[in-house]
């Protein structure tokens, strides 16, 4: 399923936006691991290195380092790959930053199981079920490069909490000339009344193509951006369920307890319709090119057209 | 030097004596909580409040303050009766401690409590926020200090060799930690359940500038500090040497007050001790 979709890496967007931000604001405080040439936050060091502090392989103390910044009056960016960045120092982000709802923006990247080669130490397929479980976080997914960019600008206009979720490889950039970005607010990227797609991240642009051949199908496929995981467009949800009757959520990320279980609750109490979750389901990854991991584990476009076609069955 | 004046430690011996007390009172009003490493713990917060730091109980967020953080976020019964005494909320609130709905939870939060600078609780963490915020007073041009107060216990959490890395490698001075060196912890005592010693060297080799003291001694406590205060380059640890449990005799050194209070005979005898003791 080819479209004429850039591919853009999300690490740079983001870098780009903090440099931007470190321009125009001198409260922003860059922590990073040990990867800041990973995560692409070296153009912050490089740009401002008196507000960037490298904390070497030690992610707790980096943690609550960056709690101590906020508690002093700094917006502070904390960045490392995903599964360090959650599970390494998961009390530490619930204890001194959670609990006190404090200004710290937990940015990662090499989230799910597109690192590839790296294998399953590296992959975390279960940070997003991590940090929407914590009282205070909010939790986004960017669906590509643009949207990264603009979630940037948009989660230091608050003082919350914040976890946001990058992936390693280049994505197809499928929000760009969308303008707008609204935390907690879902982006109805087609729309469609027969079934509804809703995806977060990579899967986004998979929903999108997965809708495409739905359409040859005769199928009409609305398709919903969730980059807000937490808190969740519950509005949007149940006004997809209730027009188009059945549903299909996509995520690169545990079946568990991600965007997938967090729509079924929804849907639990607000609307009856049958919902096929696509998601790593409930294994460890391997090494592997990250498009052929992306096979193997059903995270592809055709994949999100078989769970329509059963919700389509059901709905009958 | 003048910063001794007699009638002044007499009265900051008198203030630790009335802060055992609330201890006391609070942690059997409760009926749970941590006296013994709250007890051990009073000369260094009354003379780090009364004393060493600059602080407005009238305007807790005052940007120019030193900072106080309790990483042994169990003795907060402790930080509570400094900050009660201190001004910062009124006396009879500690009787609140650990009830529903009351602002001084059953460990520290910054959320509820006027004075309190950080949330904490699992041990460990302090340190490393002191850091942050001393990096922060750093970008900002500010003098203010950070101050943490650790429990042994505590040093056995990695966490800890972490932040005494980052500190030392960005030289924070602006950084004095003192460390509760009672001895003992839940399980018992220190060198049993996990041995910490060489201490001392430890923390040199970790790049820090190091004191040993009576950490019942206001006079100490003070000469330190301001030894701490007169360092550059290196962060300070001020390693207190105190008993757990200090000032009620049936408490000092006994492992099972660090984490059970008092009960009525038991306050009433404590009590009964720390009045006389003057």
């Amino acid at each position: 399923m080819k479209h004429g979709w850039k591919m853009e890496s999300q690490r740079k967007a983001y870098s780009k936006a903090l440099v931007e931000l470190g321009n125009q604001r001198s409260d922003i405080v860059v922590l990073d691991a040990d990867l800041s040439s990973s995560t692409q936050t070296i153009k912050f060091a490089e740009a401002f290195p008196e507000r960037f502090f490298n904390c070497g392989i030690a992610e707790a103390n980096m943690m609550d380092t960056a709690a101590g910044l906020a508690a002093s009056g700094k917006t502070v960016f904390v960045s490392t790959f995903a599964v360090f960045g959650t599970g390494r120092c998961y009390d530490q982000i619930r204890q001194s930053i959670a609990y006190p709802k404090l200004n710290v923006k937990i940015v990662v990247s090499h989230a799910g199981i597109t690192v590839g080669g790296d294998g399953a130490s590296h992959q975390i397929t279960e940070d997003v079920a991590l940090m929407r479980v914590l009282p205070n976080m909010t939790v986004i997914v960017p669906a590509d490069s643009p949207e990264t960019y603009r979630t940037i600008f948009e989660i230091v206009k608050n003082k919350n909490p914040t976890y946001v979720r990058m992936g390693r490889a280049d994505v197809p950039s499928i929000t760009e000339g969308l303008e707008s970005f609204e935390i907690g607010k879902a982006t109805v990227m087609k729309e469609g009344d027969d079934v509804t797609l809703i995806g977060t991240g990579i899967m986004v642009s998979r929903c999108l193509s997965a809708a495409e051949e739905l359409k040859k199908q005769g199928i009409g496929a609305r398709v919903i951006n969730m980059s807000t995981v937490k808190p969740l467009d519950e509005k949007t949800i149940v006004k997809a369920a209730r027009e188009t009757g059945a549903m299909v959520t996509a995520e690169e990320h545990n079946i568990l307890e991600g965007l997938g279980s967090a729509v079924a609750m929804v849907l639990g109490e607000n609307a009856n319709v049958p919902l096929k979750r696509v998601g790593i389901p409930d294994i460890f990854g391997e090494s592997g090119d990250s498009e052929e991991l992306m096979e193997k584990y059903g995270l592809t476009a055709e994949n999100i057209v078989n769970a329509a076609h059963e919700v389509l069955a059901r709905k009958k | 030097m003048d910063l001794l004046d007699p009638k002044e430690m007499d009265a900051l011996n008198e203030r630790a004596r009335t802060i055992r007390q609330h201890i006391i009172k609070m942690t059997h009003a409760a009926g749970s909580g941590h006296p013994g490493g709250s007890l051990s713990a009073v000369e260094i917060l009354t003379t780090l409040y009364f004393k060493i730091m600059k602080h407005d109980p009238k305007n807790p967020g005052w940007i120019d303050r030193d900072r106080f953080v309790l990483s042994k976020g169990h003795a907060a019964p402790a930080l509570y009766a400094i900050l009660a005494e201190a001004g910062y909320f009124p006396l009879e609130e500690l009787m609140t401690l650990r009830k529903l709905g009351c602002r001084l939870q059953g460990h520290p939060s910054m959320r509820c409590t006027p004075g309190v600078e950080m949330s904490t609780g699992s041990l460990g963490h302090g340190l490393a926020v002191a850091n942050g915020m001393a990096l922060a007073a750093r970008l900002d041009r500010k003098l203010h200090r950070i101050f943490v107060l650790c429990g042994d216990g505590e040093m056995n959490v990695g966490e800890i060799w972490e932040s005494a890395m980052l500190a030392a490698h960005y030289k924070l001075d602006n950084v004095t930690m003192f460390l509760d060196r009672n001895m003992l912890q839940l399980d018992g005592p220190t060198e049993k359940i996990m041995s910490l010693e060489p201490l001392t060297d430890k923390w040199k080799a970790f790049g820090w500038q190091v004191q040993e003291i009576d950490g019942h001694s206001i006079k100490e406590i003070i000469i330190a500090s301001q030894n701490a205060l007169r360092c550059h380059g290196k962060p300070s640890v001020i390693i207190c040497h105190t008993v757990k449990g200090k000032g009620v005799s049936f408490m000092e050194g006994a492992v099972r007050f660090h984490g059970k209070a008092p009960v009525d005979e038991e306050c009433e005898k404590a009590l009964g001790e720390l009045e006389v003791c003057r």
